[in-house]
């Protein structure tokens, strides 16, 4: 194609109803700092489309950890708190039971939900506080630069484990979100990931259903997202979905624990 | 007989260079740019954009919100 | 209409929140304070005035559930005793970090470790000198009595919201357990959501269309911009040292000596203080009503006149070092007291003036 014809063509459909996708309002103008191809990026980016389609961004109060998401509010624009680490569900619970009319949502890593929070979150999903816990799962701790996590799998290398974890060393890796599934506080317990264009839309889908089970008061809605964090697997991004898919996935395998 | 054609463009800027979209497009559109942007990054581009549908895989896992995609209808003669 | 009760001082703390307009309330059962949470539950406010009352699984729980209330604006506290309070550090340096307001109360039990559950004021370093992490001040409140136990919610409550910082009410197991008459205040209403978003515009509270996002944090990693707040923190603790000491003074136009104790210590004290005049010693009492901020001025302004200063504690001599900064050397300071959940006498009080600061007569 001549490069005019190719600038006719692309003017032509470059129109607002030709607009197929584009990027959330709920999303601010600040350039993320994640590692290039970090799945935090797609999870905040299907969070702020759920809370645009929705029309809740006057009602929604996110809860950010410590680790690579503590600055998430620089991301989504919505009112947030930033909590201790692993306390982000205790704050949920509070904000939800002072303002029940509100959208109340905790975000938290492998390290603050399932080792430092352990406590909180179980007893926040055993009394079925009307919240959305979202889970990212990395196998890591990103932010102090890739020590083991309570989810790093067995042989998996990291600076706390550097030739793998031995069960005998350093325990098992932990599946809490079928532990979560156990208790009677959770409606919508799911396993997700955010590595193929397919997995982003349905990981979407289950956040849509965490929003509807809030505003139905159906209690926690517990999503964890496998995810990769390339730079602390020394791996390329397209690498780690590879190496996710292959090694995590079996181990944390995709799909719903529960559905109520 | 009708066609779909479409169009990304991408926040050059904003783009990590992370080569995720260039894995998820169905008819190798994107490629990663020899030239860097500002931040040093490689970044996406039409390399192909002949092939591009507007089918939306490679917003759908990006990780930076940096791409917007266009898609148009046309009647083939 | 205010009310004429006998009742506990863990009792009148709970009372007193509900009827002050509370939002809620957020702990964990510890001796020897637990009847806080117990009267509570039994009357059931979430009913009556919708103040929500939530046994958490942890103190550490507890203090973050207060970090999220706080952080939307509402009015919450929470009630526990020294190892429960040894817990909640972490929450309260990240609340005082995020200036966000709340009230706790420490009913103090020996230390350290489990210790005991009898009585104690060891618990004054881990209150007044910050207690976690970091530069920063509680506000802290020593009733002497079942009545300031609930008279200091309220209070507590509006310096906590006029500062943007957390409060103390620093109690004892003796305080905590004694009954007393008790004039508990009428019903007040509570703050409706709409009077929250226009009193606190920084609370999170849904952002709305007119305003910025509203963030609660203690996240700050430029280190010259961290400066910044903490120099604003600083003068906010300034501010406070200037405006909101409180304090009583017995007997002390006259006296020769100074007792300075707080709490149960300063009742006992005042008792001693009769004694030791009964045999000609002229004694008065200042009692500390905040400990922070600590009345160094006044103490200061009394040692001038002074033949010595007794700090009259329930701890191996904590306040001491606060009053000794006070006097600048200007006049000798001792410490006594019993603790370990030992509660001294008037009689010892006395005596250890005598022996420490009158010769030993």
């Amino acid at each position: 194609m001549e490069e005019n014809s190719m600038a006719e063509v692309f003017n032509d459909i470059k129109k607002p109803e030709n607009l197929v996708y584009s990027k959330s309002k709920v999303l601010t103008d600040n350039v993320m700092h994640y590692c290039p191809g970090c799945s935090h990026g797609v999870v905040h980016r299907i969070l702020a489309e759920v809370i645009e389609e929705l029309g809740v961004q006057d009602k929604t109060i996110g809860v950010a950890p410590v680790g690579c998401s503590v600055l998430m509010y620089n991301y989504i624009d919505i009112d947030w708190q930033e909590a201790a680490h692993g306390r982000a569900p205790a704050v949920g619970t509070a904000i939800n039971r002072l303002w029940p009319e509100k959208i109340v949502f905790t975000y938290q890593g492998d390290g603050d939900l399932a080792a430092i929070g352990t406590a909180e979150t179980i007893h926040a999903c055993n009394r079925g506080e009307n919240m959305i816990m979202l889970f990212i799962n990395n196998g890591i701790y990103g932010m102090t630069g890739g020590q083991m996590a309570p989810t790093t799998l067995k042989g998996m290398k990291s600076s706390t484990c550097p030739f793998g974890r031995e069960p005998a060393q350093d325990g098992n890796p932990l599946k809490i979100t079928e532990l979560l599934a156990q208790l009677p506080g959770t409606s919508l317990v799911t396993r997700q990931a955010v590595h193929t264009p397919a997995a982003v839309r349905k990981t979407k889908k289950a956040l849509l259903k965490a929003f509807e089970n809030q505003k139905q008061k159906k209690g926690t809605s517990v999503i964890e997202v496998v995810s990769t964090c390339n730079s602390g697997w020394k791996m390329t991004p397209v690498e780690s979905n590879k190496w996710m898919a292959e090694n995590m996935f079996p181990f944390y395998p995709l799909g719903d624990f529960k559905d109520e | 007989m009708a066609k779909m054609i479409g169009l990304i463009e991408v926040d050059i800027e904003t783009c990590k260079g992370c080569s995720l979209c260039v894995e998820a497009c169905p008819t190798s559109v994107i490629e990663l740019a020899e030239e860097v942007n500002g931040k040093g990054y490689n970044y996406a581009y039409m390399e192909n954009p002949d092939a591009c549908i507007g089918c939306a895989n490679c917003s759908m896992v990006c990780p930076d919100s940096c791409i917007t995609v266009y898609r148009k209808k046309v009647e083939m003669v | 209409m205010s009310e004429l009760r006998l009742m506990k001082g863990n009792e009148a703390i709970a009372e007193a929140a509900i009827r002050c307009g509370a939002d809620g309330y957020f702990g964990y059962p510890i001796t020897p304070q637990s009847e806080v949470m117990e009267t509570l539950m039994t009357l059931r406010p979430w009913e009556t005035t919708g103040m929500v009352v939530l046994q958490a699984e942890s103190e550490v729980a507890s203090i973050n559930m207060l970090y999220g209330g706080a952080g939307s604006g509402k009015r919450v506290m929470t009630s526990s005793s020294s190892p429960g309070i040894s817990l909640m550090q972490e929450g309260l340096s990240y609340m005082a970090g995020a200036e966000l307001p709340c009230l706790v109360a420490n009913v103090v039990r020996g230390g350290p470790g489990l210790g005991t559950i009898q009585p104690s004021q060891s618990d004054y370093f881990q209150s007044v000198k910050g207690g976690g992490h970091g530069d920063y001040k509680l506000i802290v409140l020593a009733p002497a009595s079942v009545q300031e136990m609930a008279d200091f919610v309220e209070l507590g409550f509006d310096l906590a919201f006029k500062y943007r910082n957390p409060a103390m009410i620093l109690s004892d197991g003796m305080i905590g357990q004694m009954m007393e008459k008790v004039e508990l205040s009428p019903q007040k209403e509570r703050w409706t959501n709409e009077e929250i978003e226009k009193m606190h515009p920084w609370a999170t509270t849904g952002k709305r269309p007119d305003r910025e996002r509203n963030i609660i944090t203690s996240v700050e990693l430029d280190s010259e911009a961290h400066e910044t707040f903490n120099n604003k923190l600083q003068a906010k603790y300034r501010e406070i040292e200037e405006n909101e000491v409180r304090y009583e003074l017995t007997d002390v136009e006259d006296a020769d000596y100074l007792i300075v104790a707080y709490g149960s210590s300063a009742r006992i004290s005042a008792a001693a203080i009769e004694i030791l005049r009964e045999k000609g010693i002229k004694a008065g009492l200042l009692r500390p009503i905040t400990l922070y901020p600590f009345p160094s001025k006044k103490i200061k302004e009394l040692s001038g006149g002074l033949k010595g200063v007794l700090s009259v504690e329930m701890s191996s001599g904590q306040m001491v070092e606060d009053v000794r900064l006070a006097v600048e050397g200007k006049v000798k300071v001792e410490h006594f007291g019993r603790y370990g959940g030992v509660v001294h006498s008037p009689e010892e009080v006395a005596n250890a003036l005598e022996q420490k600061l009158n010769g030993g007569k």
